[in-house]
């Protein structure tokens, strides 16, 4: 009889969710958006970037330099100027983002090592224009290196730098699975919490308590449909992902399913919580906005890194859920590491369930007073 | 024990408001019991502790010879309630909704088939059986409402101002229903502030400020108060409060 009364409500669920445009859009529109948005259009990395040169001395060295750098696929040549007042001209016409200017006489004032060369950066990002002028010292300091052990007949040690796990240092990689912990908790978190919100609201939630349905029964009847949607979401985000952004799984798929399971309990656990708290889907709305959306987006690492943070924030991201979950999930599709790497935040995730759950059973009231 | 609803010294306080004081009445079986009082009274109150919904500060009852406090899960599988708030699901279809509260009461697909079937033929809504409940006028919704209460034969059916904002021969509809489920044996217990409705039950009892100050036959009470109807009644009880 149990599993014949669970699947009723279930399939009211379902009915609920799939006549409601506006569900709809969130679970399904909203991680669609999200990956395309933050896929394309937040973007660190360099390709192509226009630069300009104004080369005083136009000898041997110095074009070679130049078509040293400008042969990298970082920076492509731009804009060549003859004197000063062309580069401001240059920067507002928004030909180019940094200029490189060689003195006169650069060849001969290398061999006496006293050569210098000037990099001037649009900063109005700078974001971009500290990027792009490490890029620029690191290419422009191995040629020199280069240089030197020619005609010194001496072995320099050259530094090599790798980006291990996102050689490409391709921001996509990172935006993917902070894309797919912010879906989870969303949609996880507020559809459940307005969902229970709304059974109070319309006065449903009555009749559910004078039926003999079993507080169990209803919650179990809540998560189950948010728990199987957001798990399909999950797997569009990595499918998006991987498809359109060659976003790669270099770990176990059946784990990283495990964990986004863990995760999404997690983040049901909250929003039955919160559903417990409030009367109304407005305040459920509101609190799953502030109390999960915003701290998850700030404070999980996802766009702020942890290790930046003031102390008193750093201390409140170790309480957030989608922290570790961010770790988890990118450690499985990035370094492609088994669970012995991650138990940890493993366990804390679990405890967290097993906490949230507790504290929401406890609170669901079997009787209105 | 041929009694269906017995309580003795209900009392329910919020704080210092005291919503149902000390009431104290039984109900047989099979009767149409009406719960009159004006809005505030303590009706609602009565049927939430009743039905389980809220816990009594003091006093005792039983619900289809069931304690209130030791058998609230035994209770709730006799008994069919209507709240006063409208409780079906707007969004589904009037076939879902049979389906839904019939899957939670337990009830076979079979069952649900049978008795849906003939509440929809009683109701002459089979033709709109897969419309969507919120293109329903409120008439219709509150006597599908009632069939949906009832659709797990329970013993006992509590309805909370059922007929509130009902058009005048929908009310009269809705009482047929309710005569012809107490000739199937189920006991209804019935709030209301329409005095014309009181006379349709077999027993009433009136609540003024959470005190019972009357509860006999209508007719009885007419004679006792030497009035014409229930509303005269109703008036005198009231005045003589004052």
């Amino acid at each position: 009889m149990k599993g014949h009364v669970l699947r009723a409500f279930v399939k009211k669920e379902f009915l609920h969710i799939f006549r409601d445009y506006r569900t709809l859009m969130v679970l399904f529109g909203m991680p669609i958006a999200q990956v395309i948005l933050f896929g394309y259009a937040i973007t660190t990395e360099l390709r192509d970037v226009k630069i300009g040169v104004w080369d005083m001395s136009k000898d041997q060295k110095s074009i070679e330099l130049i078509s040293n750098i400008t042969s990298s696929e970082f920076f492509a040549l731009n804009d060549n100027v003859s004197a000063s007042h062309e580069i401001e001209a240059s920067f507002k016409k928004g030909r180019v983002k940094a200029f490189l200017v060689f003195p006169n006489d650069f060849g001969n004032k290398l061999e006496r090592g006293t050569a210098s060369i000037q990099i001037i950066a649009d900063a109005s990002d700078p974001n971009t224009a500290n990027i792009i002028t490490n890029q620029l010292t690191s290419i422009i300091q191995r040629w020199d290196m280069l240089e030197k052990s020619k005609t010194l007949r001496r072995a320099f040690i050259d530094t090599e730098v790798r980006m291990h796990y996102n050689p490409e240092s391709k921001s996509v990689l990172l935006f993917v699975p902070g894309v797919i912990t912010i879906i989870l908790m969303l949609v996880s978190a507020m559809l459940t919490s307005i969902s229970i919100a709304r059974e109070k609201e319309m006065g449903n939630m009555e009749i559910l308590l004078v039926s003999p349905l079993k507080p169990a029964v209803v919650i179990i009847g809540k998560i189950l449909p948010y728990l199987m949607l957001s798990l399909v979401n999950a797997l569009i985000i990595m499918g998006i992902g991987n498809v359109v952004f060659e976003v790669p799984v270099n770990g176990s798929f059946v784990l990283l399913l495990l964990e986004c399971l863990l995760f999404i309990v997690v983040a049901l656990s909250l929003g039955v919580f919160i559903s417990t708290k409030v009367e109304s889907q407005q305040m459920a709305l509101m609190m799953s906005l502030f109390a999960l959306m915003l701290p998850t987006i700030l404070l999980s690492g996802f766009i702020f890194p942890i290790s930046s943070m003031p102390l008193p924030l750093q201390w409140i991201s170790h309480a957030m859920p989608p922290k570790y979950f961010i770790i988890i999930i990118k450690a499985i599709m990035l370094k492609g590491v088994g669970i012995a790497h991650i138990w940890k935040e493993t366990l804390i995730l679990s405890l967290m369930a097993v906490f949230f759950i507790g504290l929401s059973v406890k609170n669901y009231k079997s009787r209105l007073e | 024990m041929n009694k269906a609803i017995t309580a003795n010294k209900l009392t329910k306080k919020f704080g210092n408001f005291i919503a149902t004081n000390a009431i104290t009445f039984d109900v047989d079986k099979g009767e149409v019991f009406g719960f009159l009082g004006a809005n505030g009274a303590g009706k609602t109150t009565a049927i939430k502790m009743l039905t389980g919904l809220s816990r009594p500060t003091s006093g005792e009852a039983t619900v289809a010879g069931l304690d209130i406090y030791r058998h609230a899960e035994q209770i709730k599988q006799q008994i069919g309630y209507m709240s006063q708030k409208f409780s079906l699901y707007e969004d589904m279809t009037v076939s879902e909704n049979i389906e839904f509260y019939g899957g939670i009461y337990g009830l076979k697909r079979s069952e649900i088939r049978e008795r849906g079937g003939k509440s929809l033929d009683q109701l002459s809504m089979t033709n709109v059986r897969n419309h969507k409940v919120n293109s329903l006028p409120l008439g219709w919704k509150q006597k599908l409402a009632f069939a949906v209460a009832t659709l797990h034969k329970p013993g006992i059916v509590f309805l909370d101002e059922p007929t509130g904002g009902v058009d005048p021969i929908t009310r009269r509809q809705f009482w047929e229903m309710i005569y012809q489920a107490a000739e199937e044996g189920i006991t209804v217990f019935v709030t209301t502030h329409y005095m014309d409705e009181a006379e349709y039950c077999n027993r009433i009892s009136i609540m003024v400020e959470g005190l019972m100050v009357a509860c006999d036959s209508p007719a009885a009470l007419k004679s006792l108060h030497n009035a014409s109807s229930i509303e005269e009644v109703f008036i005198k009880i009231a005045r003589n409060k004052e």
